[in-house]
């Protein structure tokens, strides 16, 4: 159907949108793999210069380096994990019939939309403060000495920040992949005796094995460039207790100027964003076809 | 025999629904309000009634100009949003309505340029910004959460103009439509929807944005996430201050979410999930 006049047209409008993240993708990158080879620092200007993988290999004998590698992924894993669990468990409860569920629907969806600076400074000062946070009052109620939460358990403390953001998104995906499950297949499968956990086990999850991989991947795209719930919590610290890698790279260019070690820092977090990529379109790909 | 229990299942339900639900909400809630409470209130332990003060709200006004990092999120967003409808519904368009064997790869390929980490490239961007006088700056900025959202609003309205059924359009042609006719008469009114949609979820996603806003602005375009970072620091521990602030950078935009649920799935799921 499509005539050489309209496939000229087709192409006409879609070169603005090519052509800006063409840009937008190859220019900055660009510069960070070019930056990531030189001796580079603003402040100090005479010491520039081509230095090879020097770079990479400062930044891999940083202790710093494996640190944030081994926070990133913790970070990642145990937010996937409570959100994947929690919001399984919580779409099977919203499923089910019961008063008010539009209100309920609204509550649990909500953190969702609250900016990560705000849900950082809330969960910082209100919930986990050792001295005025609610749990603090908790503990003491119960006669126990508060949790000094950014403290003590600095990176656990932001995966429950993280993971309260993330679990209505969760929650959503899942419920709404659970309202597409056949409702004739539930009863058909109740009929014929098949407990909760049967059904649950070989009808109800294998349904939802699409949807859990797309909160996956997305969520993983996301976590592993967590950023402003560290900044406004605890700063990477104690040390670098809750340093990840973006967090990383970000104290090695704008507050050291290490520009070098910080580009090759950024190339490595692209290379690992990367690996995830590649399963997160093959997904999505695959609805495609349909 | 399943009607028999559906009350008192439906009860046991609802009850351990809104616990959850509530435990959920909690951090909201209690900021909301904190932020009706005087100082002494906020920190005086755990208390749920609030004495209902509106000078903190009226503090954060006038102690550090509210309304500016208000009117600038405002403008990032929308200004944002709009851009990247202009650039994303012609694209989105054609490859809805006439496709060819590259449409998918193309579609795949501007997923994977959201999937760059944004620390990756701080530091280019940071020095093209500087370079070119755009640092702090609303224009700036605005281009940067456009190119940031536009691989998702090129998806999802590809998502919402793929089912805009085809034959209509070749029905209107037979008709003797024109080009220009048959996308003001016929497609636009169909595909309004789908753009609203798109919008409302793009301005969320750019309100919320908290990397580039954050570390590209210092006071003239500094929106709200800016704003309630600087909160972080030490001297800032004015709790029923902190409230009033999130409770109004967050009230606007929980209204809108709380309105596109749908959407929200379906455009940060890529279409995988409807």
């Amino acid at each position: 159907m499509a005539t050489r006049q309209t496939s000229t047209l087709a192409r006409f409008m879609m070169a603005p949108s090519v052509i800006l993240l063409l840009v937008w993708m190859i220019v900055p990158l660009a510069v960070t793999l070019w930056f990531s080879f030189l001796q580079y620092n603003p402040l100090n200007p005479i010491r520039d210069g081509f230095i090879g993988f020097s770079n990479y290999a400062l930044f891999f004998k940083n202790p710093a380096f494996a640190a944030s590698i081994v926070n990133t992924l913790v970070l990642v894993l145990a937010v996937l994990a409570i959100t994947i669990v929690g919001g399984i468990l919580l779409a099977l409860l919203l499923d089910q019939p019961m008063w008010g569920q539009g209100i309920v629907r609204i509550l649990v969806i909500s953190p969702f939309f609250v900016m990560p600076p705000v849900a950082a400074l809330v969960w910082k000062n209100m919930i986990m403060h050792p001295g005025y946070g609610v749990f603090a009052d908790i503990a003491r109620f119960f006669g126990v000495q508060p949790v000094d939460w950014f403290a003590d358990l600095p990176l656990f403390s932001i995966i429950i920040i993280v993971a309260w953001q993330w679990l209505p998104f969760a929650t959503l995906i899942l419920l709404t992949s659970l309202q597409s499950l056949d409702g004739e297949q539930k009863e058909a499968a109740e009929m014929d005796g098949a407990g909760f956990l049967a059904r649950f086990r070989y009808l109800t999850l294998p349904h939802l094995a699409r949807a859990i991989t797309v909160v996956v991947l997305i969520e993983t795209i996301f976590l592993l460039s967590v950023y402003a719930e560290i900044l406004v919590t605890t700063n990477g610290g104690p040390g670098y207790a809750s340093t990840n890698l973006p967090f990383l790279v970000y104290q090695k260019a704008l507050l050291e100027f290490k520009i070098g070690q910080a580009s090759a820092g950024g190339i490595i977090a692209v290379i690992l964003a990367n690996i995830v990529a590649l399963f997160l379109m093959r997904a999505v790909g695959k609805n495609l076809d349909k | 025999m399943a009607r028999a229990v559906t009350n008192r299942h439906k009860t046991i339900v609802t009850i351990a629904a809104w616990i959850v639900a509530l435990l959920i909400f909690f951090p909201i809630l209690y900021t909301i309000v904190t932020s009706f409470k005087s100082e002494q209130e906020a920190i005086a332990g755990f208390n749920l009634i609030p004495s209902g003060t509106l000078e903190s709200y009226t503090a954060v006004e006038e102690q550090s100009g509210y309304f500016r990092f208000f009117l600038n999120s405002v403008i990032l967003s929308v200004g944002s949003t709009i851009l990247a409808l202009l650039v994303a519904v012609p694209a989105a368009w054609s490859m809805a309505f006439s496709p060819t064997k590259r449409t998918k790869d193309i579609l795949m390929w501007m997923l994977s340029t959201k999937m760059m980490p944004a620390v990756a490239v701080l530091f280019p961007i940071y020095l093209i910004f500087r370079d070119w006088g755009l640092l702090d700056s609303r224009i700036g900025l605005t281009v940067m959460l456009m190119l940031i959202n536009l691989p998702i609003v090129v998806w999802m309205l590809y998502t919402y103009f793929r089912e805009i059924p085809g034959e209509i359009l070749e029905a209107a042609r037979m008709d003797g439509a024109t080009l220009w006719g048959e996308i003001v008469y016929v497609l636009t009114p169909m595909a309004v929807p789908g753009i609203a949609s798109t919008m409302l979820l793009n301005i969320i996603l750019a309100w919320n944005e908290a990397f580039w806003t954050i570390r590209l602005t210092t006071i003239n375009a500094a929106p709200l996430t800016a704003f309630i970072s600087s909160f972080s620091s030490p001297q800032g521990l004015f709790w029923a201050k902190l409230s009033a602030a999130s409770t109004l950078a967050i009230a606007p935009i929980l209204i809108m979410g709380w309105f596109s649920q749908k959407q929200l799935v379906r455009g940060l799921t890529f279409g995988a999930v409807k």
